[in-house]
């Protein structure tokens, strides 16, 4: 009977296809742009991109139409900072590539080729709603971790929605300990290297009289010269609230830099700086512990307060587990929601919430025009869900990626069917499938 | 990978535990050969640590108009419930007799649950800060440290404690060692109260666990060192001949002759008198059913395997050896013994009878343990195991508390059992819902809607954030 139920709601959706023009109609549609959920809405999808959300959408003549049956339809979720097809068994070092722990290089490194769209990881945070990803690289031995991505997760061989998205850096303790055991060499090594990469810029022959001090390799000059520019965003780690306010004003040295800040667990004690400044932020919204002596004023009210104080505040799921589930990024957003309710807690409503898993991380890294919201022009990644998506244990029951109608089916369900009767038949379970 | 670690390795074995030795020689002389004068039992001093704690004020309270969760799969709408003097008094629905004089709580539109009851945390062993001087949750030095106990390393000042009840609704926990040795010493289990001592804040009369550990852990940190163990078959060659030294001891002390007191020997005999009660880190369904037949050979009983995260490869067989599994609901990948996690694997050991816990081996997600189990149950749901919320539940209070031998005082609201209990604001099982009380046999210990009912660690105090929200 189980097995039965299995199989007829995997025939719902097929495997990828080419992208099709398609229509969903009757849904309790979210666009993701932190405006309000519309009853009998409709999303039509064509050539891959969103042509049309909202009600009184009128659906084209020969299109595919899809009935949501009143439920929830949305944008994929954007993971706002992961590591999501870097790793496969996060200690099964092989198939890890979050680090070039004894690379030379730094800031030239590109995560692009690392990425793995066939790992399990990909199809398991699909299936849990997740379509694209900022993925960064892990702080490594250097200073700058590299170059991130913006991805897809589609079940395609190619991910890559945007190579070279974001550069990254770690400041405080994580910094401290790359550059030479102090924050003053953190900073210092920070301006040495955009320095000499600015050097680079206007004459490559003076890269080598930097070499010593700067200690950059001409790949990661080029890198830091689109850092410098602003071309790539700048993603810096960052916690302390005295660290916070001292990275926002490494723009007065380089004013084209185009921060965004990650962690900022203390952000909500120099919330109006941030919100001055106009730097978004990326969140794990319930990190609520003084993990470290930066973290001290850590709280779960640390994204609503900041939201309050206008600034651009994403949500995601690191500072856990950022490759493996994503999915968590609903919950954290539902629990936003659920703090708004406690006295003296600060949350989101569910509008603001929702947003801050599609469209806030989108815009963060410069993508808010393709990607992350149902608004017309951006990518057709929509997912149907069987409840509420900030609800727990919410799932998708389709998916589309660019149009392309997606597998939910992982390895997970393929184990968990093997064992839903955990005996052996007449032959091993290894001749069950 | 600090999790893995962390969480696996420690094997803590804790002991409380009453008489071990003293009882098994007590009884063989009885039972065989009464005039026997010259072996004198040896007694040693089984809770050399006793436990401080005692309940805080309580009042006279009444919640009304509530909808109960008992923690043993009962549920009442509508429903009331009467603490005094830090027991539950009864529970029941719209027209049970209620006290005149007591504070009466209008729980309409709310719910009310025994506490969680986490039974695998480092709280206290691995704190916050986690700075190097407080890493203290695993005697990384030998492979097996049954000698050690987990109270000894417990820094009640941990801010996790507070989070834990404030945002968790968690009232009991057990602390356990690390899972970097096969053995890790012994488990501690812990009212979650702040105290200025650990023995403040110990569960009376609650039995001892041993933390043991499988697989990948305790051979890679000793195959890292060059010793022994660095294969699994390393592993059991070395419990074995840890388990065959323990049943000689203890038999030296059943038959009532005088032995050199050994620490690590004396909680291993505590299990195999089944005074003290094993907790083993395991992932692999394969190396699971191996540990049942060494628990076999040897004689002792596990009591939980924790992780467990393929225990739905052998759901039955863990439900025909009346063995729990501790589970996270969807925890994968972070190393290779966690590959085959499955979303469904606590509603298909659920399904097959066997005893299900939600663990949470976590400073963040004992924060929200209840979350954990919504998502487990919606998973089951899907593939057609029907769980109920109040089913559900028992996989908070009332399985962890049978498998930590404290069923009988806490972890349902049956009358007399220690008032340990959340008043949620809204369905515990919805990510919209956090505690709005908390009860510790029956005291206030936290309340959503008085600042001064927030606990605050020495840590925080004049630090920035104090006494905020959290």
């Amino acid at each position: 009977m189980i097995r039965a139920l299995l199989l007829s709601a995997a025939a719902v959706i097929a495997v990828p296809a080419a992208a099709q023009d398609v229509a969903i109609v009757n849904a309790k549609l979210v666009i993701g742009d932190g405006s309000a959920p519309v009853d009998g809405g409709t999303v039509v999808v064509r050539g891959g991109k969103v042509v049309a959300a909202g009600a009184g959408v009128a659906v084209p003549a020969g299109i595919e139409r899809v009935d949501a049956q009143g439920k929830y339809v949305t944008p994929g979720i954007v993971a706002a900072f992961s590591r999501v097809g870097l790793t496969e068994v996060d200690a099964v070092t092989g198939t890890n590539d979050r680090s070039a722990n004894r690379s030379r290089f730094s800031a030239g490194l590109d995560i692009a080729p690392a990425l793995n769209p066939m790992g399990s990881p990909v199809a398991v945070n699909r299936a849990s709603g997740v379509t694209r990803a900022i993925v960064a690289p892990q702080s490594s031995s250097n200073l700058f971790a590299g170059q991130g991505a913006v991805v897809d997760l589609a079940d395609d061989m190619d991910m890559v929605t945007k190579p070279r998205a974001l550069q990254y850096v770690a400041f405080g303790e994580d910094g401290s300990a790359k550059a030479g055991g102090s924050r003053a060499a953190t900073f210092l090594l920070f301006r040495e290297q955009l320095l000499a990469a600015r050097s680079y810029a206007r004459n490559p022959a003076t890269l080598a009289e930097w070499d010593n001090d700067a200690m950059i390799q001409r790949a990661d000059a080029d890198a830091l010269v689109r850092v410098i520019d602003g071309t790539t965003p700048l993603f810096v780690r960052v916690d302390r609230a005295a660290d916070i306010v001292n990275v926002l004003k490494l723009r007065q040295d380089f004013p084209a830099l185009k921060l965004v800040l990650v962690g900022v667990t203390e952000g909500w004690l120099v919330a109006r700086e941030i919100a001055a400044a106009k730097v978004p932020v990326l969140v794990s919204p319930l990190t609520d512990l003084p993990g470290t002596f930066e973290q001290l004023g850590a709280t779960q009210s640390n994204a609503g307060r900041l939201k309050a104080a206008g600034v651009d505040v994403s949500v995601g799921v690191f500072d856990d587990d950022d490759a493996h589930k994503m999915g968590y990024a609903t919950q954290y957003a539902g629990n936003l929601v659920g703090l708004a309710r406690v006295p003296g807690a600060s949350g989101m409503t569910w509008d603001q919430a929702f947003a801050s898993i599609s469209s806030v991380p989108a815009r963060a890294v410069g993508m808010e025009g393709s990607i992350g919201s149902l608004r017309p022009g951006r990518a057709g990644d929509v997912v149907i869900w069987d409840n509420d998506p900030l609800e727990l244990g919410s799932r998708p029951t389709a998916i589309w990626i660019d149009g392309k109608a997606q597998s939910l089916t992982t390895r997970q369900d393929r184990l968990r069917d093997r064992y839903l009767t955990p005996q052996e038949g007449a032959l091993p379970k290894a001749y069950d499938r | 990978m600090i999790r893995g670690v962390k969480g696996s390795l420690l094997a803590a074995v804790s002991l409380a535990l009453v008489g071990c030795a003293a009882t098994g020689s007590e009884a063989k002389s009885a039972g065989d050969e009464p005039a026997a004068p010259a072996a004198k039992p040896v007694k040693f001093n089984k809770d050399p640590y006793p436990s401080t704690y005692k309940g805080y004020p309580t009042r006279l309270t009444v919640v009304k108009g509530v909808t109960i969760f008992d923690g043993e799969g009962g549920r009442i709408d509508n429903g009331s419930i009467v603490m005094t003097s830090g027991k539950v008094d009864r529970i029941g629905g719209p027209d049970m007799e209620l006290p005149t004089d007591a504070d009466v709580i209008d729980g309409t539109g709310k719910f009310l649950t025994p506490g969680v009851i986490d039974i695998h945390s480092h709280l206290g062993d691995y704190p916050s800060p986690g700075v190097d001087a407080h890493s203290d949750g695993n005697e990384a030095t030998s492979p097996t440290t049954p000698e050690v106990w987990s109270e000894h390393s417990v820094w009640p000042q941990d801010p996790g404690f507070s989070r834990a009840l404030a945002n968790g609704g968690v009232t009991a926990l057990q602390v356990l060692p690390g899972s970097a040795n096969l053995m890790g010493g012994r488990s501690i289990t812990l009212k979650n109260v702040p105290s200025r001592t650990v023995q403040g804040m110990k569960f009376p009369g609650a039995p001892y666990g041993l933390k043991m550990a499988c697989g990948e852990n305790p051979k890679r940190v000793y195959g890292g060192k060059g010793r022994m163990p660095s294969t699994r078959m390393g592993n059991f060659a070395v419990n074995r001949a840890t388990w065959q030294k323990a049943a000689a001891y203890k038999k030296k002390m059943d038959d009532g002759k005088a032995v050199d007191r050994d620490l690590a020997m004396e909680t291993l005999a505590g299990v195999l008198s089944g005074e003290i009660l094993v907790h083993n880190h395991c992932y692999r369904a394969d190396e699971m059913a191996l540990v049942i037949d060494m628990s076999k050979e040897f004689g002792y009983k596990v009591s939980t395997f924790h992780h467990a995260v393929e225990s739905y490869k052998i759901a039955d067989i863990l439900a025909k050896e009346g063995i729990c599994s501790a589970m996270w609901a969807d925890w994968w990948g972070f190393k290779m013994e966690a590959y085959d996690s499955v979303n469904e694997n606590i509603p298909l050991v659920y399904k097959a009878g066997a005893c299900t816990i939600v663990h949470s081996d976590d400073a963040n997600q004992i924060q929200r343990l209840n979350q954990e189990a919504a998502k487990a149950r919606a998973a089951g749901r899907r593939i057609g195991i029907d769980v109920s919320d109040e089913q559900a539940w028992t996989w908070l209070s009332y399985n962890p508390a049978k498998a930590l031998g404290i069923a009988d005082r806490t972890g349902s609201l049956k009358p007399g059992k220690m008032a340990d209990v959340v008043l949620w604001n809204g369905n515990p099982f919805s990510a919209y819902t956090r505690p709005e009380k908390v009860w510790i046999d029956g005291a206030l210990m936290f309340d959503a809607n008085d600042p001064k009912r927030r606990p605050v660690s020495d840590f925080e105090l004049g630090q920035p954030g104090e006494g905020d929200v959290k």
